[in-house]
């Protein structure tokens, strides 16, 4: 087991630190300020960076640290979660599509094909123009949206492995199906599947600041990084860390993990 | 005159990720003389193919040369930048690769990737590049050279690749020629002609060139000198025939033992008869649809009938895509069957493993071919065996690790390697657990799917040896499915010779040889290479004086219930081959044989 995890630590140490990183300041982040995010505590608007507010406020004259704070914990988790949703998803049906009867995979299959087709952010328009927009509305259609991808990666690195001998020998003495997935196939695609995890936290981290951006995605008096960028735009022409800020976050979120990402799989 | 090829002292490192630097190539020396051929002998990892490499001034990532000198043609190696390199490589000097079929770029034409490499370097303008192209095809004994190059690499042969390679490499007149294990990945018979063609071409051309091999025998037909490498060392320099015949290195002298065919066979004609364990009845494997006869449209496996007696180890030998691995995957329950019967014991056992009782799917165990890819990498070795144990024997804790141990012990391992990955076994080991994993299901027959294939001739002989000794001690029955004849006529009690499918010959391993045998078992058995200077031309001309077929069948125009070998035959008889269905005949004490006149082995062919 603890050779295991060694393994496992030291080929996706960076990503995966980098991961808990960010998970630990969803949870924890918006406990390191003292201000009210949703209270006015200010009289000027886009003030510059004072004691009082480390990172000045906002067009209300809210504290903006204490929303960005905020709006990354609802960032964070919500797209920790859709990509949970995507990928535990994504892998059950790519696993079927190689080990079920030949007709599930040619349902998936076409399935994924016509959720690809359909770029994803008419695609959460529409979901959410029918629907709404609620927290589990955004989880579900994200979800949704990045299931295809990672049911192609899934598909691709189970068919391999299922084409190897020792899985052939296992059928042959008789193993059921889910000994196979479980202990054959699973173990031996996790690398790469944790690299398409980081890859579809990226494009969910992505879309769901596009949503916000656009006024769709999470909705006041909650905040997350693209709608703190909506609400602040104004202050693009004061120079207001309240509309930079979250924009460099957003920066540092993606290109940080994927970095990390292409530096763990670089050295495989 | 300097030696055209002059290596001194060359040493290369490598490191692996962040660690220290390991020497991989220590101290070598030689040097090849304009015209000569140099074949480097040694096992995987020996370093052959890296100093090989080396020569076109091609180190892998994370290696370097760490000292001596390489001068190749007047140019010193070492010291040229990488454009420099790149304006020698394929001009001066040029490369073979092992596997053509994955060297080709499937979406081009033939003719364009051959002349590609003299294009690259401006030699000669397109038109004659293709003309000098179709004379080297004819020098390499292609098929229509005229029309080749209009074809597509899937459209040919592995061995019509392979020449193809060899005719590319030989566009720009190179000065020298490195050829890396090239007929490794071929039939016997694909490989007789491959290696004449090479030899007519460098002797007709005066090539000078290093031939990277494991294989003693192909070095006796195409080498002057030969450097005997292991662990990136030089064990033994010399001419090929001092070399085979009076080694004086211990280590090439076990190299030659393991090559040499030796029997392992126990006197079995005194045993009484065993009853038959395993038969095998008109059995038809295929794919795609049924047709109206109720076969499938593409037949793989052709009415295939034998039956392996108790404690009996039967061979069953062909060429790749005769459909061996089909028959080993229709015996252990992967792949349905369309028509015949498989009786374990005399019970009929069903086509789906999921259908076959525990103990039938007990009493037969695969034993798969890769010796890379048999073990679940993300398993210590003890876990895999443990799982096999529990899931047939029932056994847990203490029980079932004494049971793994004493099943490390069987296959001669230690017990300490169960902790294991196997990412941490060589490929010897792993294929000596891939058998304790059948082992461990204490079966009665085990099928063995090319399982030699992969591995070093040393670890190779040491697997047949081990293969004997369990037959002898536990009674197992195996049938052992390989493309080396002499693997399976140094351990095989019975073999069955498979082409398109077919069994045309079935029959006692000892007759091999001798006696009366389909026209495909002789060419087979006149195509493995011996290890002496001269067999190649002796067999060329030998074929060449047969009656080739005076006109070209073409094998799909052909009733697929007339003889499968008729298109190759040279003996076929026209009014009879071409009308009538084979018969299959019995000899006395020797083959059941699917011809209508099964002719003796001449008794040279022996020799």
């Amino acid at each position: 087991m603890i050779a295991m995890i060694e393994k496992f630590r030291s080929r996706h140490d960076r990503a995966l630190l980098l991961i808990v990183f960010w998970l630990l300041l969803a949870l924890f982040g918006p406990l390191c300020s003292s201000h009210d995010p949703g209270a006015i505590g200010s009289q000027s608007v886009f003030s510059a960076p004072s004691v009082a507010h480390l990172l000045g406020t906002d067009y209300l004259g809210r504290d903006t640290l204490a929303r960005l704070l905020n709006g990354i914990r609802h960032t964070v988790l919500l797209c920790f979660a859709s990509t949970l949703v995507s990928c535990s998803v994504g892998t059950f049906l790519g696993i079927a599509a190689v080990t079920a009867r030949p007709w599930v995979e040619a349902l998936t299959g076409r399935l994924a094909d016509g959720f690809l087709s359909i770029p994803s952010l008419l695609f959460a328009l529409l979901v959410i123009a029918v629907f709404g927009t609620s927290t589990t509305a955004l989880i579900v259609t994200m979800g949704v949206i990045y299931t295809p991808g990672a049911y192609r990666t899934s598909r691709a690195l189970a068919q391999r492995i299922a084409r190897l001998d020792f899985v052939t020998v296992a059928r042959a003495r008789g193993e059921s199906t889910p000994y196979i997935i479980l202990q054959e196939i699973l173990p031996n695609m996790a690398g790469p599947m944790i690299t398409d995890v980081g890859l579809r936290f990226i494009y969910s981290v992505l879309l769901l600041s596009n949503l916000s951006f656009l006024g769709i995605g999470v909705q006041p008096p909650k905040v997350d990084l693209g709608s703190m960028v909506r609400e602040n735009m104004l202050g693009m022409a004061y120079g207001s860390p309240a509309m930079i800020v979250p924009v460099v976050v957003i920066g540092i979120l993606t290109v940080g993990i994927n970095l990390a990402l292409d530096s763990s799989s670089g050295r495989r | 005159m300097a030696a055209t090829i002059q290596v001194d002292n060359l040493e290369i490192v490598g490191r692996r990720g962040k660690g220290t630097e390991l020497p991989i190539v220590c101290n070598v020396s030689f040097s090849v003389q304009r015209g000569e051929m140099l074949a480097l002998i040694g096992e995987s990892g020996s370093g052959k193919t890296t100093v090989a490499l080396s020569l076109l001034g091609h180190i892998r990532k994370g290696c370097r040369i760490a000292g001596g000198t390489i001068r190749v043609a007047g140019y010193d190696v070492t010291a040229l930048t990488s454009h420099e390199c790149r304006s020698i490589r394929g001009r001066v000097i040029s490369y073979v690769a092992q596997n053509a079929g994955s060297a080709f770029n499937p979406a081009l034409s033939i003719m364009r990737q051959v002349v590609e490499p003299a294009l690259v370097h401006r030699t000669l303008p397109r038109r004659d590049l293709e003309a000098r192209a179709v004379s080297l095809f004819r020098a390499l004994a292609l098929p229509d050279p005229e029309t080749i190059g209009e074809r597509y690499p899937g459209e040919l042969s592995g061995g019509q690749l392979q020449r193809l390679m060899a005719a590319m490499a030989l566009m720009t007149d190179p000065e020298v020629v490195v050829f890396d294990e090239p007929t490794t990945a071929l039939d016997v018979t694909t490989q007789i002609e491959v290696l004449s063609a090479f030899k007519a071409v460098f002797a007709e051309r005066g090539i000078t060139g290093v031939y990277v091999t494991h294989d003693l025998s192909v070095v006796a037909q195409i080498a002057d000198h030969a450097v005997v490498l292991k662990d990136g060392a030089i064990r033994e320099a010399g001419t090929v025939s001092k070399i085979l015949f009076k080694p004086e290195d211990p280590y090439s002298q076990a190299l030659l033992a393991a090559a040499e065919p030796r029997s392992r066979q126990a006197d079995l004609a005194r045993q009484p008869e065993q009853r038959s364990l395993l038969d095998v009845r008109n059995l038809v494997v295929g794919y795609g649809q049924r047709t109206a006869a109720g076969l499938p449209e593409k037949v793989v496996v052709n009415h295939v009938s034998f039956s392996v007696p108790k404690g009996r180890m039967l061979g069953v030998i062909g060429e790749s895509g005769c459909g061996k691995s089909t028959l080993a995957r229709a015996i252990s329950g992967l792949q349905p069957w369309a028509a015949g019967e498989l009786l374990l014991n005399g019970e009929p056992l069903t086509g789906n493993v999921r259908e076959r009782t525990p103990d039938q799917r007990r009493h037969l165990q695969l034993v798969a071919q890769n010796a890379d890819s048999v073990l679940n990498p993300s398993k210590p070795i003890g876990q895999t065996l443990a799982r096999v144990v529990r899931f047939y024997g029932g056994l847990r804790g203490a029980a079932a690790t004494r049971r793994v141990n004493e099943l490390l012990d069987m296959v001669r391992l230690s017990p300490s390697l169960a902790s294991r990955l196997p990412s941490e076994l060589s490929g010897g080991q792993k294929q000596r657990i891939n058998f304790a994993r059948a082992l461990a299901a204490d079966p009665q027959i085990v099928l063995c799917d090319e399982i030699t294939a992969a591995l070093d001739t040393v670890v190779a002989a040491a697997i047949l040896d081990l293969m004997k000794e369990l037959q002898r001690d536990l009674g197992l029955s195996f049938i052992f499915i390989t493309h080396d004849l002499h693997a399976l006529q140094s351990i095989c009690d019975l073999i069955a010779v498979l082409y398109a499918g077919q069994a045309v010959e079935v029959g006692p391993a000892m007759a091999l040889g001798k006696g009366v045998h389909h026209p495909y078992t002789r060419l087979l058995h006149d195509s493995v290479p011996l290890m002496e200077p001269g067999w190649l031309e002796s067999t060329r001309i030998r074929r060449a004086d047969e009656t080739m077929p005076a006109t070209l069948l073409n094998s799909l125009s052909l009733d697929p219930e007339l003889c499968c070998f008729l298109a190759r035959c040279p003996d076929r008889v026209s009014g009879l081959c071409d009308r009538v269905p084979p018969p299959v005949r019995s000899v006395p004490a020797g083959p059941r044989v699917l011809c209508h006149l099964p002719a003796p082995i001449c008794s040279e062919f022996l020799t």
